[in-house]
């Protein structure tokens, strides 16, 4: 049986107070702790920049950007809001600032919907039950998800990955990306099913084959 | 309340969100209960969400927390434009620019002399105590007849009035100078016989 001090040191309670603990010191000139503070956050951090840029070394700087812009914000941040929150939408900002500078031209997705209104309907009914989450070790799996992401048109692909990926609510979603919350919910479905006929057909071609998407016949 | 495929594929994402009317998700619970498709299709989008909320969806790129952390160790740890940051940066400036001022002046032989004719002296102690004057050009030992403004005088040693540009007097530093000059002159009527011989040559 493990020790009482042990449990409490790795329970998810123990890792907010001493989140906590480390805002407080941060914001009270203990700069040093600054990066144990962001650090659990890096692969996330730079999954949002990642979502939005589709360039690793973009999505990189911008991660040191924001981070320094985090910090620069840190005195004014309150504890109502999540740590992990704030810094990603920080991310999502300083990422849609950089793309709105660069102006590059992204090459969209197959999965180009300009009506966002539009339909879509589930093209594939094939019965694939639960992907166990250990696939996700392989490489290869990981490759052909973010692939299939990366098919997503620009705006299906960042709701998704706020609230499906960063765990952000339809609020908070909806706030970052300066949207009403009906959009976001619109997308998020229309991202979803995408994304479910996308990998559906892989899983039956063998991973992930591309596959365009088919316009619906506006069931809804 | 009976609902069709296609207001279930509308509302999948809300049902998945647990954000509909009591009556409309027991309505899609019955339905997924007989409809293959749809509930193919709820699946699919659970393994969706479930694969890409995973956290080992997305690896970090070699390197990213070894730069991240130098990243904010030089922007965040060393300050960044506040004021503690830049008295370090000022300060590290003056340590610089006055280590480079004294090597410079330890590397460079000696300062221009003061006066023109004047011999540097050769064999002079360094540490040998000797007298200046302010707006003259030599260097006396202390009670030299030939010292002028005796008021004005100070103190010194050797090789800081060399450094300061200062020459040997000529009467109280003589032997010195003599033998300087004497092993210059012999040094140069070395070198003009050993020129004249190589142009002798040249000509036979």
């Amino acid at each position: 049986m493990p020790e009482p001090n042990l449990v409490l040191e790795n329970s998810p309670l123990a890792a907010m107070t001493r989140e906590q603990q480390l805002i407080a010191s941060v914001q009270q000139g203990r700069r040093e702790l600054f990066y144990e503070l962001v650090r659990p956050y890096e692969r996330r951090v730079y999954a949002a920049a990642l979502a939005i840029l589709r360039n690793e070394a973009d999505a990189e700087e911008v991660c040191q950007e924001a981070m320094l812009k985090a910090f620069a914000h840190i005195p004014q941040f309150r504890a109502e809001a999540r740590f992990s929150t704030w810094l990603i939408q920080i991310t999502v900002n300083e990422a849609l600032m950089r793309r709105r500078r660069d102006r590059t031209v992204v090459m969209e997705g197959l999965a180009e919907h300009p009506d966002e209104e539009g339909n879509y309907t589930p093209r594939d009914f094939a019965d694939w039950r639960e992907i166990p989450s250990e696939a996700l070790e392989r490489k290869e799996v990981r490759q052909r998800l973010a692939e299939a992401l990366a098919m997503l048109d620009r705006k299906y692909r960042e709701v998704f990955m706020m609230r499906d990926m960063e765990h952000l609510n339809i609020q908070e979603t909806a706030e970052a990306l300066g949207i009403s919350t009906a959009s976001v919910k619109t997308r998020l479905l229309r991202a979803r099913l995408m994304l479910r006929d996308l990998l559906a057909a892989g899983w039956e071609r063998g991973w992930f084959s591309r596959l365009p998407f088919e316009k619906g016949s506006k069931p809804w | 309340m009976v609902v069709s495929c296609e207001a279930v594929w509308r509302e999948i994402s809300n049902y998945l969100e647990d954000d509909m009317d009591p009556g409309l998700r027991s309505a899609m619970e019955e339905h997924f209960r007989s409809c293959q498709h749809c509930n193919a299709v709820l699946e699919g989008t659970r393994n969706v969400i479930r694969l890409y909320g995973d956290d080992r969806m997305f690896e970090l790129p070699s390197g990213f927390s070894r730069r991240m952390e130098r990243w904010l160790t030089r922007n965040v740890v060393v300050s960044r434009g506040t004021w503690p940051g830049w008295l370090i940066a000022a300060v590290a400036a003056v340590l610089v620019a006055s280590s480079l001022t004294l090597a410079r002046s330890l590397m460079t032989p000696n300062p221009p002399l003061r006066s023109e004719h004047a011999q540097a002296g050769h064999g002079i102690p360094p540490d040998m105590v000797v007298v200046v004057t302010e707006g003259a050009k030599l260097f006396h030992v202390p009670g030299c007849e030939v010292i002028h403004n005796k008021d004005k005088q100070r103190t010194l040693t050797a090789k800081e009035a060399t450094r300061e540009g200062y020459v040997p007097c000529l009467r109280c530093m003589r032997k010195y100078l003599n033998l300087a000059g004497a092993r210059r002159a012999g040094a140069h009527a070395e070198k003009d016989e050993q020129r004249e011989a190589a142009i002798r040559a040249a000509v036979d």
